[in-house]
């Protein structure tokens, strides 16, 4: 037998159920009977939505997204190495090292301060454009430099706040036993600060990933630039589709999973 | 022989003047309970003693070196005072073992194996034998603060400072922290406590010090603190909590 309580909350379930339902019907109905309805429908689905020419051109988008995860996957490592040696460096207090804490400061400004194609423009035409021999010249290497810069920025003010989040407790503990203040920051405010960033850090990972796209702009025929190739090849936009479509298989799953951490993070602390 | 002197020690806060010339000899052997009310100046006393706080004015001289110097190096004075906090403040990511065991890897560069047996011991002795491979959220209150306290004699430690390290406690856990406390006290270990359990100091301490306003407004046996005290203010606060 439901209680009282019971038979009234689930009434109220149904309830609001049935509403949402029927609200998202009604907007996608909308947009499936109004949409086509446009003056200009047939031209948009011929040159956006064309099955044929994305069954020709999806491989090779396919295979210019390697080149995209390679970009990444030589990024990230390095990107998350910089930004902790610089999330470090903010946070020194030897008074010898302030040099580096204030080249920690001014390049966390700079480079948050900056759009990410500007950034990829200046040192990706600008420091070839010194006339160095090859393969110092490739794009390839100063493309990612300008994102590995751009980002690892980013992940240092991420682990920053992460080691600002821990207790003023910790650190006392760990000096109370007599560690020193970096053996302090190693083992015990670090471990601790990193795993408390690490959906955060996801994120901008994430950003990451879209953003190889950028280097297009310099040259490496990367996704973006091989659905741009296509698109004037066959005079048809459906190709840029396409590659939208490969970079959310990517990144949906992937941004779902860093909610889903974060999440569980919050739970655990409350 | 006083191991550890305190000298007219001031200490203030953004104007506010915690401690206001406290004068302290802590003898090896001897265990002195600090009792005052919140607000009295234990807690920051017992930092200072660990040099967590530079002091303002005054000394604080460990077997006649001048360790409130400015500019000391305080490591090797927090390698032989260890301290025990309210909040236990164990590392959360690290087991009741690797809590105990880093301090004296990275300092004596001891390896795993070396120190293994010594702390198994030690956790054993305090009841937590089957808990040394448990993280900290897996432990009630009172076994952290005994991890915690395990975890600073693991340094071997010639004096310990114990800062209301039962107050943060359900009161049924209270009893096996302070069988802890019984335990080194039997064993002659040098101890300084900020306590709040009077029944505790009356019975143990040697020397029970009443704190108010950041001075040491009357100390002596606890016989004669609890038993006699002379001061109204004392009197006042005793009433209040016994």
């Amino acid at each position: 037998m439901p209680t009282r309580r019971q038979v009234f909350e689930t009434r109220q379930r149904r309830r609001a159920n049935l509403i949402a339902a029927g609200s998202t019907l009604a907007v996608v109905l909308a947009i499936v009977v109004l949409v086509p309805l446009a003056p200009g429908w047939d031209r948009v689905q011929r040159s956006f939505f064309n099955g044929e020419v994305f069954a020709k051109t999806f491989p090779g988008l396919l295979e210019a997204f390697l080149l995209d995860i390679a970009i990444f996957a030589w990024c990230a490592p390095i990107i998350a190495a910089l930004g902790l040696a610089v999330a470090v460096a903010r946070d020194l207090r030897t008074p010898a090292l302030y040099p580096v804490k204030l080249a920690a400061i001014l390049y966390t400004d700079i480079f948050r301060g900056l759009p990410v194609i500007l950034v990829i423009y200046l040192i990706g035409f600008g420091i070839p454009g010194l006339g160095l021999p090859r393969p110092w010249n490739s794009p390839y290497i100063w493309g990612s430099l300008a994102l590995i810069l751009v980002y690892a920025a980013y992940v240092a003010e991420v682990i920053r706040s992460g080691i600002e989040s821990i207790h003023e407790s910790q650190r006392a503990a760990a000096l109370s036993l007599g560690l020193s203040s970096s053996d302090s920051m190693r083992f015990v405010i670090l471990p601790q600060a990193i795993r408390r960033v690490v959906p955060a850090n996801m994120n901008l990972f994430i950003a990451l990933q879209k953003d190889v796209a950028l280097l297009s702009f310099i040259g490496p025929v990367e996704i973006f630039r091989q659905a741009g190739v296509y698109k004037s090849l066959l005079a048809n936009f459906t190709p840029y589709v396409g590659a939208a479509l490969i970079f959310l298989a990517i990144t949906i799953p992937a941004t779902r999973y860093a909610d889903h951490l974060m999440n569980r993070q919050r739970k655990a602390r409350s | 022989m006083p191991t550890l002197t305190l000298k007219n020690v001031r200490k203030s806060f953004g104007g506010n003047d915690v401690l206001r010339g406290i004068d302290l000899e802590v003898t090896t052997g001897q265990m002195i309970c600090l009792i005052g009310a919140s607000g009295s100046g234990k807690s920051t006393l017992l930092r200072c003693l660990n040099l967590l706080e530079p002091i303002d004015d005054g000394t604080i001289t460990l077997d006649g070196t001048d360790i409130s110097e400015p500019g000391f190096n305080p490591q090797p004075v927090r390698q032989r005072i260890g301290m025990v906090f309210q909040s236990y403040n164990l590392f959360p990511h690290m087991t009741a073992m690797d809590n105990a065991m880093l301090a004296p890897r990275r300092i004596h560069g001891h390896s795993r194996a070396e120190l293994e047996p010594r702390l198994a011991d030690l956790f054993t002795r305090f009841g937590l034998g089957d808990r040394m491979q448990h993280y900290p959220d897996q432990l009630s209150g009172g076994q952290q603060q005994r991890v915690a306290i395990v975890r600073a004699l693991a340094m071997r430690p010639e004096i310990m400072l114990f800062d209301e390290i039962t107050s943060a406690l359900d009161p049924e856990l209270v009893g096996e922290v302070l069988d802890v406390l019984r335990h080194l006290r039997a064993e002659g270990m040098t101890m300084v406590l900020a306590t709040h359990e009077m029944g505790f100091a009356r019975e143990l301490a040697d020397t029970v010090c009443f704190l108010d306003q950041g001075r040491i407004l009357e100390s002596g046996p606890p016989s004669q603190v609890f038993g006699d005290p002379q001061e109204a203010r004392t009197r006042a606060f005793l009433s209040r909590v016994l």
